[in-house]
């Protein structure tokens, strides 16, 4: 029962933030995302960091077609819901200087998103988890068309349809699954159970796998990404980068390899090419980008590339593949909070200066030192210095990588070097040298920035000096899922 | 007490950082220099008595276990640290020398408006380059490695207002990080290799391996590369001489004294894996020996007094990866330690001769400057004559101890280490001839105001000349009658040790070819600049070929320009404005447009209103939910 209160406050929070006028709009949206946080903190102090699924809810819904309303949180899940829990709160903060016409509308839309997220990420049903993905989807697409830059609705189009595209293929495939069912269900566990040949296998992988690329994006389903990213209001672009793409990493690991284990086997080969190709062709994009917003967009690309890769690397391994695919866990959150991070300090300047551009900033650190340390301290945990965050991930999905082909190792081990290329470039163009007549007026960090951007700085540096609790709240999950989906292979051959 | 006091070393300076980096803006300036030199002298006196207690016990090795960081699988990385003789000698250099520099950094950055990041900086730096030499294991190595780094960037762009300071912050944190990936990528085959990454796992299980096998030439050659970023090797050097942006004590701590010297640490810890591989230590000892000459005709034509030593650390670091290359790995410390003496001082000696200029550091301006700095002169007379190689001071026997091996394993590589102390030599005259003696060549104005530094400056001159004229005594050979107490003392820590089998008639003849070297080196300088008067000549006027490669540092940053970040730049507009806005994002345009042509029969539909779209999910969901409750009810 917590779980359905997890679940459906923030949809209570909607609708009740909808209804409400202005600054009221702005501290409903807040007080709900923080009483979620708080249900979640309490699920996670009764959460036992063991292999069980927990805190399970299970009601027969359309019992005509065997769907349920099939919910529980494992360690896997348990990472994705602290991740959405914490970043919706700072991203409703973030908001808190800033003015959005239609305000009720605009707080109403993230909470509802909120709702969708954490149906996705607690489902264990099917057709459950297809609501959620669309659910998630609809008020995101609402807040980047009303709130977004001079260009929302033709770059909105394209990313809807992208995704709608991608996510009519996995209902197709969720379809098949459910028919090829002997009980005629969409039970996550049934699912599991399917014993499907090759050929099978292959086209589910391909169903599923397009959506979840598209989403994440991996190369080369990631045009929409850099349009969406830049043209999208801020909170928007958080939402997007923060937590939704996580939606397609957890995707893979839940439905696509225990489902489809023969599947994956013989695609993964590709999916590490891409993923690496991506993790490449991104970075070096982001050297010149002009716009700060684009050049971190396409720096999102390259580190889900990596993401993606150690999934694909680590999968078949058993228990050789924990490294890589705690590092995935650990990736999510880091991931999540640095670029959430990064997002609204190019927020808060473009708020104060109405531009990104690159070229056009400078000497900030003189005018606003507060905001430099921050900004500092978020790049650092981006390029995964020893000491934040980004590093326990990015080690393990280096050595994952690196333990599935060595070659291919090293060539992802570029990102190492590529992103001091391009993020220590745009901090010094944007944050070092002379003021200029525009960044004369910035003013330093104040309020609610400070509060936002000190929590992501001290969850940077607590992350990666501590990581113990997190690797330890997930590993017994991954350790299973690892063991099944070896069995299930081993099965096969 | 090591078990129980070891941690403070580290935790002082983090303190120190903390605290200051708080109060940075509320301190006095008194209260801040007494927080970050005090919580370095702290780490002095503790690693001091540590040394002691080491000296005294049989035990040798000490790890003590922090708590656990990354623990994944079969992957177990506890943060732990070694005390050892290598890692105690190590925090003698750098709390010893760190609170010098400390110190010396109160009177110089006396009138900077950062004073207090300043130390809070400095003090961050100590901690990072304490957990590099403490790590009980390649992944805390890695923590200092890269954390020193960081710091490293933070003060070469610690005047980041001049935006050719700030690129040249960036340009040492990118170059360092090629080199990390190569460590990285070393340290992962390690782990696949030896199941472990504790040194003492990894070394007891190599020692039992064949020399020349793939995998450890590999793991060598991988951590060699990062060697190469760190210690400024080439072809990764170009960025150590740009670091000379940063404040000079800066220059003498972490880009002289101790970060630099950070590669050859490591490698002088894997002295196991290294000397099972011939390969590597052959690519060691000639990229050494090329970076030592490179780096040293470089210098002969600089006329910035600290680009000279920027140049010079290179070269001396070169030395010390050609001692490391033929297998003289107590040498190589060796240097590093009268290194750190002798360079420290010398930096801060440059220092003090800019603090009197006001932020002049052409040398063409200076000249005659012997009467009005005595004591900067006298103490960077006595460095000079160090790092020249001139008995009886440190540089000479560590010096010589290297070119010995080097002569036993390569006659080649000797004859060039050879010349190559002949250069230094040379160059390090020409910098103290044009620098003090003559005729003082700089503005009026600036002349009046020329003055000795204050005692906080002076006294840490005072402190590293003592050093550097008798550091040589730790590591006395054979042939003197000496006893090699560094030698013994590391041989505690299992660092591999190579007896020279060279009998003392050739040992004498070596040293005295070198001496002879050094001292025709001095005497042309002294012809040239002392007696001719010989001025280098300004920037604009012609230039012999050899001189123009010189001066122009054989072009690298050029050349690396040209085949490395052009073309990377030229990648990155190809690859978003063709491949990706034209190629793929065209392909999904045109499969949008094909689909959405393709479906004419579906048009009343395609409204392309997605908020139609939008709806009609939404309406399937609601249609769906009543459903539901209906067929409760």
């Amino acid at each position: 029962m917590e779980l359905l209160l997890l679940i459906f406050l923030p949809l209570a929070g909607a609708v009740i933030t909808s209804l409400l006028n202005g600054g009221a709009a702005k501290i409903s949206a807040l007080g709900f995302a923080l009483l979620s946080l708080c249900v979640s903190i309490f699920l996670l102090s009764k959460f036992t960091p063991n292999a069980n699924m927990q805190f399970v809810v299970n009601y027969p819904w359309i019992q005509q077609l065997g769907i349920s309303f099939h919910v529980g949180i494992d360690g896997i899940s348990m990472i994705t819901v602290i991740l959405t829990n914490v970043l919706i709160p700072l991203i409703i903060l973030s908001t808190f200087n800033r003015e959005y016409k239609n305000e009720n509308a605009f707080y109403a839309l993230i909470l509802f998103m909120q709702c969708g997220l954490l149906l996705v990420f607690t489902a264990l049903d099917g057709f459950l988890f297809y609501i959620g993905w669309e659910a998630a989807l609809i008020p995101i697409y609402f807040i980047c068309a009303m709130w977004g830059g001079k260009d929302r609705i033709k770059v909105n189009m394209k990313f809807f349809v992208y995704t709608i595209a991608g996510s009519l293929f996995m209902l197709l495939g969720i379809i098949y699954l459910y028919l090829q069912n002997p009980a005629h269900n969409f039970d996550i566990n049934a699912f599991y159970s399917l014993s499907l040949d090759s050929d099978q296998q292959g086209w589910i992988f391909w169903a599923f796998f397009i959506a979840f690329a598209i989403k994440m994006p991996i190369f080369p389903f990631h045009t929409w990404q850099p349009d969406t990213y830049t043209e999208a209001p801020a909170p928007g672009t958080m939402l997007l980068s923060g937590i939704m793409l996580k939606m397609g990493i957890y995707g893979v690991i839940r439905w696509l390899l225990p489902v489809v284990p023969q599947g994956v086997q013989d695609w993964a080969h590709l999916a590490i090419i891409l993923s690496v190709i991506g993790i490449v062709y991104a970075s070096i994009i982001a050297f010149t980008q002009k716009d700060a917003k684009r050049l971190v967009a396409y720096s999102s690309i390259a580190h889900v590339g990596l993401i993606a890769a150690g999934i694909f690397a680590s999968y078949n391994l058993g228990n050789l593949g924990q490294q890589g695919m705690q590092g995935v866990m650990v990736q999510m959150l880091s991931h999540g909070i640095n670029v959430v991070g990064l997002f609204f300090v190019l927020d808060i300047i473009s708020s104060r200066l109405k531009t990104n551009k690159i070229e056009e900033l400078g000497g900030l650190a003189k005018v606003a030192p507060h905001l430099a340390i921050t900004f500092l301290i978020i790049v650092l945990g981006t390029v995964a210095l020893p000491g934040t965050n980004g590093f326990i991930g990015e080690f393990l999905l280096l050595f994952s990588v690196y333990n599935y082909n060595a070659w291919l190792g090293a060539i992802a081990g570029f990102t190492i070097i590529f992103g001091a290329v391009y993020m220590f470039r745009m901090y010094q163009k944007v944050m070092l040298g002379t003021t200029n007549d525009l960044t004369i007026t910035f003013t330093d960090i104040k309020g609610t920035e400070k509060i936002v951007l000190y929590t992501i700085c001290v969850l940077i540096v607590a992350m990666g000096v501590y990581p113990k609790p997190i690797l330890h709240l997930s590993e017994a999950s991954v350790q299973q899922l690892l063991e099944q989906v070896n069995q299930k292979l081993t099965g096969l051959n | 007490m090591i078990n129980s006091l070891l941690w403070l070393i580290p935790l002082l300076p983090l303190l120190g950082f903390v605290i200051n980096g708080l109060g940075r803006n509320t301190f006095s300036k008194n209260l801040i220099g007494f927080i970050g030199s005090g919580v370095i002298l702290a780490s002095f006196a503790l690693s001091v008595a540590l040394f002691f207690e080491l000296g005294a016990s049989t035990q040798k090795q000490f790890i003590i276990d922090l708590f656990d960081w990354i623990s994944v699988g079969n992957l177990h990385i506890p943060l732990s640290f070694l005390y050892d003789p290598l890692s105690s000698i190590m925090l003698l250099i750098i709390t010893g020398v760190g609170f010098l520099i400390h110190i010396y950094s109160v009177g110089y950055m006396n009138d900077d408006a950062g004073f207090g990041k300043f130390f809070s900086y400095l003090n961050l730096f100590i901690f990072f380059m304490l957990i590099l030499v403490l790590g009980s294991n390649y992944i805390v190595m890695f923590i200092g490695w890269e954390g020193v780094g960081l710091c490293s960037y933070l003060l070469i762009g610690f005047w980041y207002t001049n935006s050719n300071y700030a690129s040249a912050a960036k340009k040492a944190f990118v170059m360092n990080r090629i080199g990390d990936l190569g460590f990285l990528l070393g340290v992962f085959l390690i782990f696949i290799t030896f199941g472990s990454v504790e040194f003492s796992k990894v070394f007891p299980l190599a020692a039992g391996m064949m020399p020349g096998t793939a995998t450890i030439t590999f793991i060598t050659l991988l951590l060699f590369i990062g060697a190469c970023g760190k210690s400024a090797q080439l072809p990764l050097f170009t960025w150590l001489p740009d670091a000379m942006a940063g404040p000079t004590p800066v220059s003498a701590l972490i880009h002289a004294a101790t970060m630099v010297t950070a590669g050859i640490y490591m490698i002088a810890r894997s002295s196991i894996l290294f000397d099972l591989a011939p390969t590597t230590q052959d690519v060691i000892a000639i990229i050494g020996t090329a970076t030592a000459l490179i780096a040293a005709i470089i210098a002969l034509t600089q006329t910035d007094i600290k680009k000279v030593l920027a140049y010079s650390t290179v070269s001396q670091l070169g030395y010390m990866f050609l001692g490391l290359g033929v297998g003289a790995y107590t040498g190589s410390f060796f240097h590093v330690l009268t290194h750190a003496f002798f360079k420290a001082l010398l930096f801060l000696g440059a220092g003090s001769v800019i603090h009197a200029m006001h932020h002049e550091q052409d040398m063409r301006h200076m000249g005659g400057l012997r009467s009005k700095l005595k004591i900067t002169f006298a103490t960077m007379m006595i460095g000079t004559i160090a790092i020249a190689g001139l008995p009886p001071f440190s540089g000479f026997f560590s010096k010589d101890e290297i070119l010995a091996h080097a002569y036993q394993h390569n006659k080649v590589l000797w004859a060039i280490g050879l010349f190559t102390a002949f250069l230094t030599a040379f160059y390090m005259f020409r910098m103290m001839y044009l620098t003090f003696f003559g005729k003082y060549r700089g503005t009026h104005h600036a002349e009046s105001h020329i003055h000795e530094s204050p005692k906080t400056m002076t006294f840490p001159l005072i402190v590293l000349a003592v050093l550097a004229a008798i550091g040589g005594v730790i590591n006395i050979p054979h042939v003197f009658g000496g006893n090699e107490w560094l030698a013994h003392w590391l041989s505690g820590a299992g660092i591999a040790q190579h007896e020279l089998g060279l009998d003392h008639t050739t040992e004498f003849a070596l040293m005295g070819v070198s001496v002879l070297a050094a001292l025709g080196a001095t005497l042309y300088a002294y012809t040239k600049y002392v007696k001719n008067a010989h001025i280098p000549i300004a920037d604009e006027s012609k230039r012999s070929l050899f001189a123009k490669i010189s001066y122009n540092k054989f072009y690298l940053d050029e050349i690396y320009d040209a085949i490395i970040r052009k073309p990377l730049d030229a990648f990155s507009t190809f690859f978003y404005r063709i491949i990706d806005k034209k190629l793929i994002d065209g392909l999904v345009n045109g499969l949008g447009f094909t689909a959405s042509e393709g479906s004419k029969g579906l048009r009343l539909l395609q409204s392309g209103n997605v908020g139609f779209y939008i709806f009609m999910m939404v309406f399937g969901v609601v249609a769906l939910l009543l459903y539901t409750y209906l067929s409760i009810a």
